[in-house]
């Protein structure tokens, strides 16, 4: 289990063990975040499971691939540089303590 | 509910697989249409995997096999054809989609093209087309008060949306929805439905071939954008109108099940009905939920490419197996209260779009043309009664209805 916490736009936050090998987006499905959509389910087709990265832990991520660099153009919140697609981040011990923000909106 | 909390193995290791029951079911036959939940539930229940003896196809009506077989499309592959029909020993009554009816690798490329010309970032240029478009079409259909809401709501608007946004030109756009019809009529086996269809099909198939050639296409369509992606090389001269006709194939009469799905949920769910009005910003998953209660795309096939053990049953190479998608976005085993229509319900991971890499490519055109809709239905309506008889369409895919007469009031 790998502890991350999500930050919603009012700054309220949750914290949740996820299991290692999910993804970042599983993992709020799967405890009820809200602020996560996931329309596509995880298939890379959407862009609703936006998320901002905590600075401390972007270079700790697989680097942005060219099919989720093409998808967060379409964020209806606002594309910043640590933006990603918590479909595309695997849940690893490595980023224990995780934090991401959740954007004002997906859709 | 953990949506992970469903699994299904097609990898367990090899014994002598659990007796698969053979059911007296059969999915394409006219009473299976008008009612089709307790045959859903008998197939579910029956065991993880069925055979209708009727078609000589197994099936799987459980969401954890659905889910499988959509995520491993080696085994279950789709060149074989997607319907009844094996191309391995028939010939297709039209050339194979180059997007649908394809395996990785050929799939991987074709799949790219349609998923940038139909990408989040594309959606957000032609989003307030769409919306001003579905508020119009709420206006005049107010000012009306009584209609169909099949023919003058779910056909109408993307009749009026669609086709532009392709490129079309104005002339022969009522082939569209009878083309649409036969493509998923000839997934299903060879009833009356599937042969009536395909003895009237060359007028069709003539108009939609003509429609995607480069120069029938106005630039700045969907079906430009597709031809363009041949000048970088990334598909064939050859290749693109093909690819043209999968978006005219799919993006047309499925948005119309999906939104007279929409439509009817909410005429009969008036609870769900005034939460929406209260809270218009639920009506896409509004929209998402009623595809996955009513699941327009009902069924498709695979193929296995060698013997396989799909929830502890074998199933030998070179079998069609039939996946029960409404079935399964039914299944208790995975939704809680399945058979209610929950526009707060946490949806994702239903498969009334596939899933997988074969899912529908056109899924955020779908959404947006139902969110537009429920949008605007949401702000200016106040009622939508039912108020005549109620007629379902029959299509071997499709599911939804011919004719809704409803009468709404101004909000």
């Amino acid at each position: 289990m790998t502890t991350i916490t999500f930050i919603h736009p009012d700054n309220r936050s949750e914290s949740v063990d996820a299991e290692n090998g999910a993804s970042v987006m599983l993992a709020a499905l799967t405890h009820g975040i809200d602020g996560i959509v996931a329309e596509c389910g995880g298939n890379a087709v959407c862009a609703t499971c936006h998320v901002y990265i905590d600075p401390a832990f972007v270079d700790r991520l697989d680097p942005v691939g060219d099919d989720e660099d093409a998808l967060l153009d379409g964020t209806a919140s606002e594309r910043l540089p640590n933006s990603r697609l918590s479909c595309q981040i695997k849940v690893t011990p490595a980023l224990h303590g995780l934090v991401v923000r959740l954007p004002e909106r997906q859709s | 509910m953990n949506p992970t909390d469903v699994s299904a193995s097609s990898d367990a290791p090899a014994g002598a697989g659990t007796a698969i029951p053979q059911l007296d079911i059969d999915p394409f036959a006219i009473g299976f249409f008008d009612d089709p939940y307790p045959a859903h539930q008998e197939m579910r229940e029956a065991a993880p995997v069925i055979y209708l003896h009727k078609w000589n196809v197994y099936g799987v009506a459980r969401y954890a096999e659905v889910y499988a077989v959509l995520n491993d499309p080696q085994t279950f592959c789709s060149s074989r054809g997607v319907g009844l029909s094996d191309f391995a020993k028939e010939t297709p009554w039209r050339p194979p989609s180059l997007i649908l009816e394809a395996d990785p690798p050929a799939h991987t490329r074709t799949r790219a093209v349609l998923s940038q010309v139909l990408s989040p970032a594309v959606m957000k240029q032609i989003r307030d087309r769409f919306m001003s478009a579905a508020e119009a079409k709420v206006d005049e259909l107010l000012a009306r008060g009584r209609f169909d809401a099949i023919t003058d709501l779910a056909q109408a608007y993307p009749l009026s949306i669609f086709p532009d946004a392709m490129g079309l030109q104005a002339e022969g756009r009522e082939h569209l929805i009878p083309y649409a019809s036969l493509v998923f009529n000839a997934f299903g086996p060879p009833n009356e439905l599937r042969k009536q269809a395909i003895e009237r099909s060359a007028p069709h198939q003539a108009y939609v071939t003509a429609q995607c050639q480069r120069d029938a296409l106005t630039p700045g369509g969907f079906g430009a954008c597709v031809h363009a992606f041949a000048d970088k090389g990334d598909i064939t001269a050859v290749e693109a109108p093909l690819l043209v006709r999968s978006l005219l194939s799919a993006g047309l009469d499925t948005t119309i099940y999906g939104i007279g799905a929409a439509v009817y949920c909410l005429a009969r769910f008036p609870d769900q009905w005034e939460r929406l009005r209260q809270d218009p910003s639920l009506a896409r998953n509004a929209f998402e939920e009623a595809v996955r209660l009513e699941s327009p795309v009902q069924t498709f096939f695979r193929t296995t490419t060698r013997e396989v053990e799909l929830g502890g049953c074998r199933i030998g190479e070179g079998e069609k197996v039939l996946m029960f998608l409404g079935a399964a976005n039914r299944d208790p085993r995975r939704w809680d209260a399945p058979d209610r229509y929950d526009i707060t319900r946490k949806v994702s991971g239903h498969v009334g779009f596939g899933y997988g890499i074969h899912m529908c490519v056109g899924q955020l055109v779908a959404r947006l043309e139902g969110e537009a809709i429920l949008t605007a239905l949401a702000r200016k309506v106040a009622t939508i009664a039912i108020t005549g008889p109620v007629k379902r369409g029959y299509n071997n895919t499709l599911r939804g209805l011919e004719s809704l007469p409803v009468t709404f009031t101004r909000a």
